[in-house]
Order: structure tokens, then C-alpha cells, then sequence
């Protein structure tokens, strides 16, 4: 096999492609585009749910969906809102660890429920949706966390930091995504959610503990939701209970599936994950650019969702067909 | 004392069919709820009342019993609340467009059946699993009501059109009676006839229903376009109801609809459940909801207590199930 045989067979070779058309495209229609504004736009709405989608994509490979993430995010949003209030000086770092583990309490109670119980993960995180969306306005009163209750130095987290003055969200969800990609490819644990996804029932005749595999991968996606709540409070500078972090998980799940995690689990990979997640953003800020309107935002992701999912479907069923599986 | 019931219902297997069934766990909750509701408030021993707070839920209850025999047959249609508010933004647009009430409505119920068919074609054909396509339609449909609707309200309509909640027979408003008339019919259709035997079949194996010359395939179509064309109906109720059509009506509809089916006792893979159950059901989120709202409790702050509710009755169920069927 030559290296362009090797290069021609990577799977994240078709979202690559559309991305480069679709940049294309958009700058010829407008050049506007191309300039560093839109791209620092660009830049700073990913991070967000970049940092969500690691979690979902670990979660979406071990054979679950948790559309939880977004009621998970408003809550530690809230929680980190309200101990600002209490405590203006809190550091950065005790706020991150406070979301995480705010996080991932949530996330190990999802879990928890779909492990014992045996149901399906969308029905068990459909309840808890709501129940953790109530939480959130029992715990806030239903007030809104404003502007300057947040302090400097969290909101300058989303702007700038010592490193070029990269934003400071940004590095630091570079360095989940490269955490994240170290452990699923080159560690034990990884591989393990890998084969659990695949399947089941033959992982654990192999001796792995599905249930311990799926509760981590639940435990970090609930964490990871949680600390894009610290994200979220430090990019938007306020946290409305009603608003916060509504429909975003269809957003996580449209990013994680395009890119090329298959929702029957076992397949998938943080390079795809993050160019479906940047595409979704390309998409955010291109709209206007291409004069769209912002109505139509929803459809499109929707639209992408659906697809993605036939295109899936459509490439297992040729697999299926070339191993000899289906009696076509 | 517990033993020896068990140990009596173990050796009558007739006599435990019936007991352990999760159904009377629905019955029962209605019954607490009543009661701890007139203990809260004098006005739920009112029929009126009752039957006034539950016409809001009707629109949820008629595609409560749909959704049923999608999950008896082993699949499930999380894209309802997205296609009312399609429906209904899709009937505001039409109208608008002055195209006439019949028409409007027509259009209106053609769309629901066009959005049903397109998640059935999808599942069917293309073996999508449906509970994650219907995430993704319910994104779909929820995104174009909003591209057509964009913020405003659409409204505007005659006043015989508006707020049928408000017409009554007797004390019932017509509405609810609708929705009575319709879970009879749907119910004597799953009990009675060959074909709602044929829907527990599939959903218990559906290997072994497509081998007995059952055509699963098409049913499970007929019950995804019938789900939509449910949700049109409902799309043009809910506009009758509230005056306007938005694309934000029914948010988060899904729970509640899930919920009357599943404390219902409908089984969540599949192949067991009955529209009693989810009859009842719907009773006790009117009630429920009612009683919230009496005891001030914050509609947001409510969404706790269902969502518990919902995670309960599937476990809840899923231990009856597996009581009775040793």
C-alpha cells in the first residue's frame, strides 16, 4: 500500500474535504470571510462545545447517547455564578475543579441509572434533562447570574491569557482534545471503550467491566459538560436559567456524529470529532457572512444530523456487504 | 405474610397476570394523587376543574396513545413536539397566505403525515435506529418551523376557530371528549383486532413476526405517518387553543408525552403495554400538573419532579415486568 493509498483511507478524509469546499465556496461568495475577525469567531464558539463533544464522543463510541449535557452545563454554570457572588475572589482553578466535579457527579448519576436499570440512555437522560434543568431553576430562584457578578478575572479566561494572548478557553480545550485523543488511542482504557461499544456482550467475555467503562464514560462527559458551564459563564459573562445551554446538546451530537463516530458505537475518533465541531462552527459564522439568516441555523444542523446519520448507516451496510454479512 | 402471597400468586399463574402488572401502579398513583390533591385543595374534588385543567394535555394524551403502539412495536418517535410546532407554524403560514381555513388545515395535516413518513421511511429503509434519528428530526423539524416562522406569532384567525377549550358538552370540554373518543377506538383496535396482535408480536421479536408473514416493515411506516398526522392534528388544536402558532410551542413536549406512556406501564423495548395504562396516565399528569400549580410551584422548578417521575416509571416497570415474568 502507498502512502497515498494510506492517505486516501482515512476516514476523516470526507469531513476534511468539506470543510476545505465549503471555505472555499464561502470566501469566493464573500471575502469578508477570510479575515482574522471571523476566524477568532470562529475560534471562540468552538471551544465551548468542543470541550462538550470529547465527552459525548466517548460516550456515543461505548454505544449510549447522554442529552443531558446541556441541563449538566447550566447547572455547575449556576453553581460556579452563585459562589461568585458569595466569593468574588474564587481562582481559576478552584472554579474548574468546583464545574468538574459538579459535572461529574451528574454525568456518574447517568450512568448509574443506565448501567443498574438497563435502560436506554436517551430515555434515562431525557428525564434527567428536566430534572437537572429544574434543579437549576430551584437552585438559582430563577434569577439570572449578570454581567458583573462574574469577576475579572474569569471573563478575561475567554479573552485573552499569556500565551500570545490566545484565548485562555481555547488552549485549554486543546489540551482536553489532546488528552482526550491520547487516552482513547494509546491506553488501555481506551481500547477497552472501543470494544465495548463494539460489542457488549464479547467485551466482557473478554473480561472487561462494561458497566466500570460505561459509568467513566458517562462520569467524564457529565464532568466535561461541567466545566464548559465555567466556559460558558467566562465567554457570555452571565448565566440565565432558562436559557443557558438549551438545545445544545443536539448541536454536541450533530458535531460528534459528522464527524464519523458511528451511533451504533465502536467507531469514531477526537480528529473527527473535532473537524465535525469546527465545521459546525465555520457553518455559525459563515450564516451571516453569506447572508442566511440566523432563523435557519437550526435547520441546517438538523438537516446535517439526518444525513450524517444515513450516510453512517448507509457505510455500515456496505461493510456488512463486503465482509459477507448480508445476503444481498 | 409478603411470602406467602408471593408463593400463592407463584403457583397461580392466571391470578399473577393479573395482579402484577404495571398498569396498577398507574391506577394507584391516580388514586394518591386525587386524594393528596383534595387535601391540598377543595377544588379537585370539582369535576369541572379537573376537566378544565385538562384540556392544555389533550394535545400531549392523543399523541401519548400513538406513540404507545410505536413503542409496543418497538420503536419510539421522539420528533412529536417539533412537528406540532411544524404543523402549527406551517397552519399559521398557510392561513396567512390566505388560503382559507379547510385548506389551511389540510396543508396542516398533509405536513404532519409528510414529516411521520419521512422519520418512517428513514427507520425502515434505511434501518436507522429511532430513537436517534428522531433526535435528529426533532432538531430538523423544530429548525424549519423556526426558518418559516422566524419570531413572530402567527395569528389572526376567525373567532369560531379560536379557543375550542372552551366549548363544552355538559361539563366535558370537547377536547377532552376527543380524546376519550379516540383511546376507546385506538384501544379496541389494539385489543380486539389481529392487527394490534400483530403490533406485540413485532415488538416482542421482530425476526419471528417478519418469518409469521408479518408485514413489519409497512406497519411500522403506517405507525410513524399516523404519529405524524397525529401531530398535526394536535399542531392545529394547540393553535385553536392558544390563538397563535410560534416555533417554540411544545418545547420540551417530549417528556411529558414519554412519561404518560411509560408510567403507563408500556414496556420501554418493546412488545408489552396497553392504552389503558396510558389513559390513566394522562390522568395523573393532569392532576399532577394541576396540583402543582395549586401549591405554587414553579412551572421550571416542576420539570424536577416529572423528570424524576419519568426515570422512576421506567424502573418501576421494568421490575414488574421482570416480577411477572419468571
Amino acid at each position: 500500500m502507498t502512502l497515498f493509498d494510506k492517505f486516501l483511507r482515512i476516514r476523516e478524509l470526507g469531513i476534511f474535504s468539506i470543510i476545505v469546499v465549503f471555505v472555499i465556496v464561502a470566501a469566493i461568495i464573500d471575502p469578508r470571510f477570510m479575515t482574522l475577525d471571523s476566524w477568532r469567531a470562529v475560534f471562540l464558539a468552538i471551544p465551548l462545545i468542543l470541550v462538550m463533544a470529547m465527552g459525548q464522543m466517548m460516550v456515543i463510541i461505548c454505544r449510549h447517547v447522554d442529552i443531558s449535557i446541556g441541563s449538566i452545563l447550566a447547572f455547575s454554570a449556576i453553581v460556579i455564578g452563585l459562589l461568585y457572588i458569595q466569593f468574588p475572589g474564587l481562582s481559576l482553578w478552584l472554579s474548574l475543579i468546583i464545574t468538574a466535579f459538579v459535572g461529574l457527579v451528574m454525568g456518574l448519576i447517568n450512568g448509574f441509572i443506565v448501567t443498574r436499570f438497563n435502560v436506554h440512555s436517551i430515555i434515562v437522560t431525557l428525564g434527567t434533562l428536566s430534572l437537572y434543568r429544574g434543579l437549576v431553576f430551584i437552585v438559582s430562584g430563577g434569577r439570572q447570574i449578570d454581567r458583573n457578578d462574574i469577576p475579572e478575572h474569569v471573563v478575561s479566561f475567554s479573552q485573552t491569557s499569556f500565551l500570545f494572548s490566545i484565548p485562555g478557553i481555547l488552549i485549554f480545550s486543546a489540551i482536553i482534545v489532546v488528552i482526550t485523543h491520547l487516552v482513547m488511542r494509546h491506553s488501555v482504557l481506551g481500547r477497552e471503550i472501543y470494544a465495548t461499544g463494539s460489542n457488549p456482550v464479547a467485551a466482557h467475555l473478554k473480561g472487561i467491566n462494561v458497566t466500570k467503562v460505561t459509568l467513566f464514560c458517562f462520569g467524564i462527559c457529565g464532568m466535561l459538560a461541567g466545566v464548559a458551564g465555567l466556559f460558558y459563564a467566562s465567554r457570555f459573562g452571565y448565566v440565565n436559567p432558562g436559557v443557558t445551554g438549551v438545545g445544545i446538546e443536539f448541536i454536541v451530537i450533530a458535531g460528534v456524529i459528522i464527524g464519523g463516530t458511528s451511533i451504533t458505537g465502536g467507531s469514531g475518533s477526537v480528529l473527527g470529532t473535532f473537524l465535525g465541531i469546527l465545521l459546525l462552527g465555520i457553518i455559525n459564522v459563515a450564516l451571516p457572512v453569506l447572508n442566511i439568516p440566523g432563523e435557519f441555523q437550526k435547520a441546517i444542523y438538523g438537516l446535517i444530523i439526518v444525513v450524517a446519520l444515513a450516510l453512517d448507516q448507509l457505510i455500515i451496510y456496505r461493510m456488512k456487504k463486503l465482509s459477507g454479512g448480508i445476503n444481498a | 405474610m409478603l411470602k406467602t402471597i408471593s408463593i400463592y400468586l407463584s403457583e397461580n399463574p392466571t391470578l399473577r397476570y393479573w395482579i402484577v402488572r404495571p398498569e396498577w401502579v398507574a391506577v394507584i398513583l391516580l388514586i394518591i394523587s386525587i386524594i393528596s390533591s383534595i387535601q391540598l385543595s377543595p377544588f379537585f374534588a370539582d369535576l369541572a376543574f379537573i376537566m378544565d385543567s385538562a384540556t392544555p394535555y389533550v394535545e400531549y394524551g392523543l399523541i401519548a396513545i400513538i406513540l404507545t403502539l410505536i413503542i409496543i412495536s418497538g420503536e419510539i418517535d421522539l420528533s412529536i413536539a417539533s412537528m406540532i410546532a411544524l404543523t402549527a407554524v406551517i397552519f399559521g403560514t398557510a392561513y396567512n397566505a390566505g388560503l382559507g381555513m379547510p385548506i389551511s388545515m389540510l396543508i396542516a395535516l398533509f405536513s404532519g403525515t409528510l414529516c411521520g413518513l419521512f422519520n418512517g421511511i428513514l427507520v425502515t429503509q434505511l434501518q436507522i435506529p429511532s430513537i436517534i434519528l428522531t433526535i435528529g428530526t426533532l432538531t430538523l423539524y423544530r429548525g424549519i418551523a423556526q426558518s418559516l416562522a422566524s419570531d413572530f406569532s402567527l395569528g389572526g384567525y376567525p373567532s369560531w376557530f379560536i379557543g375550542i377549550d372552551y366549548r363544552y358538552i355538559g361539563i366535558i370540554p370537547i377536547p377532552v371528549i376527543i380524546f376519550t373518543v379516540f383511546a376507546i377506538v385506538v384501544g379496541f383496535f389494539l385489543s380486539s383486532t389481529i392487527y394490534g396482535k400483530q403490533l406485540y408480536l413485532i415488538g416482542t421479536n421482530p425476526q419471528t413476526a417478519k418469518y409469521s408473514g408479518i408485514k413489519v416493515d409497512r406497519i411500522k411506516l403506517l405507525l410513524f405517518t399516523l404519529s405524524g398526522l397525529v401531530c398535526g392534528i394536535a399542531g392545529v388544536l394547540t393553535t385553536s387553543r392558544l390563538a397563535v402558532a410560534r416555533f417554540n410551542m411544545a418545547t420540551g413536549a417530549e417528556l411529558e408525552i414519554v412519561l404518560m406512556v411509560m408510567l403507563g406501564g408500556t414496556y420501554i423495548f418493546g412488545g408489552r403495554g396497553n392504552i389503558f395504562g396510558t389513559f390513566v396516565a394522562f390522568w395523573i399528569v393532569v392532576i399532577l400538573r394541576a396540583g402543582l400549580n395549586v401549591a405554587r410551584i414553579k412551572i421550571e422548578s416542576q420539570l424536577t419532579i416529572l423528570g424524576a417521575m419519568l426515570i422512576i416509571a421506567i424502573i418501576l416497570t421494568n421490575y414488574i415486568y421482570s416480577k411477572s415474568q419468571k
